[in-house]
C-alpha cells in the first residue's frame, strides 16, 4: 500500500507532466533559491570590504548547507499538508481512497514518500553545485557516514511527523492548509538557523529556536559535514553541546512529534467524520 | 431590456470580475494572518543573513549599508506579494476556471475576454496591495529601516507602471498557461525562485552582472525593484555601484513593457478563442 501511495504521490505531485521535464523543475527551484543565497552573501561580503571568496566564507558554508537540507523540510511538509486538501477540493478522490482498504495515515506517508525522493535529488544537486562551482569544503569521514545516514532517517521521520500532525488540521480547514504549508516552514526556516547561526536572533528567538528539533537536525548534519575548522568559526549558539547530546534530542522529539502525530491525526479524523467533511468541497 | 453598449457592458464585466477580489478582503479576514505575518517570517530571515554578515562593532557607515540591504529585502518581499498573484491568480486563472467549469460560461458571455482579464487584474491589485502594504509598513517598522522619499511622485509613477507591466504579462500568460494545459502548476512554480533570483528580489539585481540583468528586464519586477530602491535609499552607504540604470530610464522602459505586454495579451487571447473555434476542446477539464 505505502508502495503504490508512494507511486500516486510521484504522478499527482507533477500533475502527471512528463517524468524528466518534472525532474528539471523540481531541481530548478532548490539551486535557483541556493544561487539567491550565493547573491546575497557576495553583496554582504563586498560592503563589508572583506574577500568575496565564497568557499572559504564559514558563514556562507554554514548557510548553504542548511539551506540545501531546508529543501526536505519545505518539500516534505508541503507534501503532506497538500494531500487531503488536493484530494478532497480538486481531483475529489478522498472519499474512495478513504473508503478502500488501507490505512489513511500510511497513505500520507506514502505520498510524503514521494517527495523524500524529489527532495534528495535536489538536495544532491544543490550541494554538488556547492561543492564544484562554489569550492564549499565538505568532508565526511568513513566512520561518520553511518551516523550521518542515521540522522537524516531520523531527522526526515522527525519532518514527516510534524507534516502528519499539520496533514491532520487540515481535514478540519477549509483553504487554510495552503497557508500553514507555507507558513510552518517559514517559521522553521525563520527560527532553526538554517541560513544564519542562532545566535543572530533576539534572546526570545534563539529560546523559539532552541525548542524545534529542526534546529538540532540540522546542527547534526552540519557538524558531520563541515571540517570542524570551518564550522568552529561560525558561532551557532549551540556550542556548548555536543553532537551526542543534539542527537539524542532530536531522537527524543523526533519520537514525540512521531506520537503526537498518531494521537492528533486519529483526534481530527474521528472530529471530521462526525461532523461529516471528510469529502467537503468549499471550492477554494 | 436595452441591451448595454460596448463601452458599458465591458466596464461592468471588468467590475463585476473585479468585484469578488476586491470584496473577499473583508469577507475573510484570516488573510490578515495568512498573507502578512506569514510572508514577514521569510522577509525576517532574508534580512538576518545580511545581520550575520555583519562584522563585529560596525561603524555608522557600515550600519547605513545594512539599512540599505535590508530594506531591499523588505521592499522585494513587499514585491513578491504582487508577482504570486500574478502567477497564481491571473496566469493560472484561465486554467483554474476550465478545471471548475467556468471557462465556457466566459466564452459565451457577450463581453470582451480582455475585459474579463482586467477585471482579474484591478481586483488581483487591489486585493495584493492592501496585503503588500500592510507587509511593508510593519517591516519598516520591525526592522528600524530608515527611508528617504526624495520624489514620491515618481515612485508612484514606477510603482503602477510597474504593477501594469508585471500584470499585463500576468494576462498574457493566462491564455499560454491554457495551452500548456497540466503543465501550467509546474510552470507557476517553476517561476517562483527562479524570478526571485533574476529579478533581484533580495539583493540587487546589478550584482548578477549588466548582462544578465539587462535580460532579466524582461520581467517587470527587475526594473521596478531597482528603480523604487533607488528612490527610496538615494543614499545608501554602498553608493551607486549597485544601482542600474537611471529610475528615470527604467520608468520609460517599464512603459514600453506595459503596452507591449498588453498588447501580447490581446494577441494571445484572439489565438486562444480561434484555437477554441477550431478544435472543440478547449473547455475539456482535467488535460
Amino acid at each position: 500500500m505505502f508502495k503504490q501511495a508512494a507511486w500516486l504521490g510521484w504522478e499527482m505531485e507533477s500533475n502527471w507532466t512528463e517524468p524528466g521535464l518534472f525532474l528539471i523543475y523540481s531541481i530548478i527551484k532548490p539551486v535557483a533559491g541556493a544561487f539567491i543565497l550565493v547573491l546575497m552573501s557576495f553583496v554582504a561580503l563586498f560592503i563589508g570590504g572583506g574577500s568575496q571568496n565564497l568557499g572559504q566564507s564559514a558563514m556562507f558554508a554554514y548557510l548553504f548547507v542548511g539551506n540545501a537540507f531546508f529543501i526536505y523540510v519545505s518539500s516534505v511538509l508541503f507534501g503532506c499538508f497538500q494531500v487531503i486538501q488536493s484530494d478532497r477540493e480538486w481531483y475529489q478522490t478522498i472519499r474512495y481512497v478513504y473508503m478502500s482498504p488501507i490505512n489513511f495515515y500510511t497513505y500520507i506517508v506514502g505520498r510524503a514518500a514521494s517527495k523524500v525522493l524529489i527532495a534528495t535529488i535536489a538536495t544532491a544537486v544543490t550541494l554538488a553545485f556547492g561543492v564544484f562551482a562554489l569550492h564549499i569544503d565538505l568532508s565526511m569521514s568513513l566512520w561518520d557516514i553511518p551516523l550521518f545516514l542515521a540522522v537524516m532517517v531520523i531527522g526526515l521521520l522527525c519532518v514527516v511527523a510534524i507534516g502528519l500532525c499539520l496533514a491532520g488540521l487540515s481535514f478540519l480547514t477549509a483553504k487554510h492548509t495552503h497557508g500553514l504549508a507555507e507558513g510552518i516552514p517559514g517559521l522553521f526556516y525563520l527560527f532553526c538557523g538554517v541560513i544564519f547561526p542562532l545566535s543572530v536572533l533576539p534572546g526570545w528567538g534563539q529560546s523559539v529556536g532552541r525548542a524545534l528539533p529542526i534546529t538540532y537536525w540540522l546542527e547534526a548534519v552540519r557538524r558531520l559535514v563541515l571540517p570542524d575548522s570551518l564550522f568552529a568559526q561560525v558561532p551557532t549558539g549551540l556550542e556548548q553541546a555536543d553532537l551526542a547530546g543534539i542527537i539524542a534530542l532530536l531522537l527524543v522529539s523526533t519520537a514525540f512529534f512521531f506520537l503526537l502525530s498518531i494521537l492528533l491525526f486519529r483526534m481530527t479524523e474521528y472530529l471530521a467524520r462526525k461532523a461529516g467533511i471528510i469529502d467537503m468541497t468549499t471550492n477554494y | 431590456m436595452t441591451e448595454p453598449g460596448f463601452i458599458r457592458l465591458n466596464v461592468r464585466a471588468l467590475l463585476g470580475r473585479a468585484y469578488p477580489r476586491v470584496i473577499g478582503g473583508t469577507r475573510e479576514l484570516s488573510w490578515i494572518f495568512f498573507e502578512t505575518v506569514l510572508p514577514l517570517l521569510s522577509i525576517a530571515a532574508y534580512v538576518f543573513i545580511y545581520k550575520a554578515f555583519l562584522p563585529p562593532n560596525p561603524d555608522q557607515t557600515m550600519l547605513d549599508k545594512v539599512n540599505a540591504l535590508v530594506g531591499y529585502v523588505v521592499i522585494g518581499g513587499t514585491m513578491t506579494a504582487f508577482w504570486l498573484n500574478v502567477l497564481w491568480s491571473m496566469a493560472s486563472q484561465l486554467y483554474w476556471e476550465k478545471e471548475v467549469g467556468n471557462l465556457q460560461l466566459y466564452m459565451m458571455a457577450p463581453m470582451s475576454r480582455m475585459a474579463l482579464l482586467g477585471g482579474m487584474a484591478v481586483g488581483g491589485m487591489f486585493m495584493t496591495s492592501t496585503r503588500a502594504v500592510t507587509t511593508l509598513v510593519v517591516g519598516v517598522f520591525i526592522f528600524g529601516i530608515v527611508l528617504t522619499i526624495s520624489n514620491p511622485l515618481l515612485i508612484l509613477a514606477v510603482f503602477f507602471v510597474t504593477l501594469i507591466a508585471l500584470y499585463g504579462m500576468g494576462m498574457m500568460f493566462a491564455s499560454l498557461y491554457l495551452l500548456y494545459g497540466r503543465e501550467a502548476w509546474n510552470l507557476s512554480a517553476l517561476m517562483e525562485e527562479p524570478i526571485f533570483l533574476l529579478s533581484g528580489f533580495y539583493f540587487p539585481v546589478k550584482a548578477l552582472g549588466q548582462t544578465v540583468a539587462i535580460g532579466a528586464s524582461i520581467i517587470p519586477a527587475t526594473l521596478g525593484l531597482d528603480a523604487l530602491r533607488q528612490l527610496m535609499f538615494p543614499v545608501s552607504g554602498f553608493g551607486t555601484q549597485f544601482y542600474f540604470f537611471s529610475p528615470e530610464l527604467e520608468l520609460a522602459v517599464l512603459c514600453v513593457l506595459a503596452a507591449v505586454f498588453l498588447v501580447l495579451a490581446k494577441l494571445s487571447l484572439g489565438y486562444l478563442e480561434t484555437l477554441a473555434k477550431r478544435e472543440g476542446k478547449l473547455t475539456t477539464r482535467h488535460q
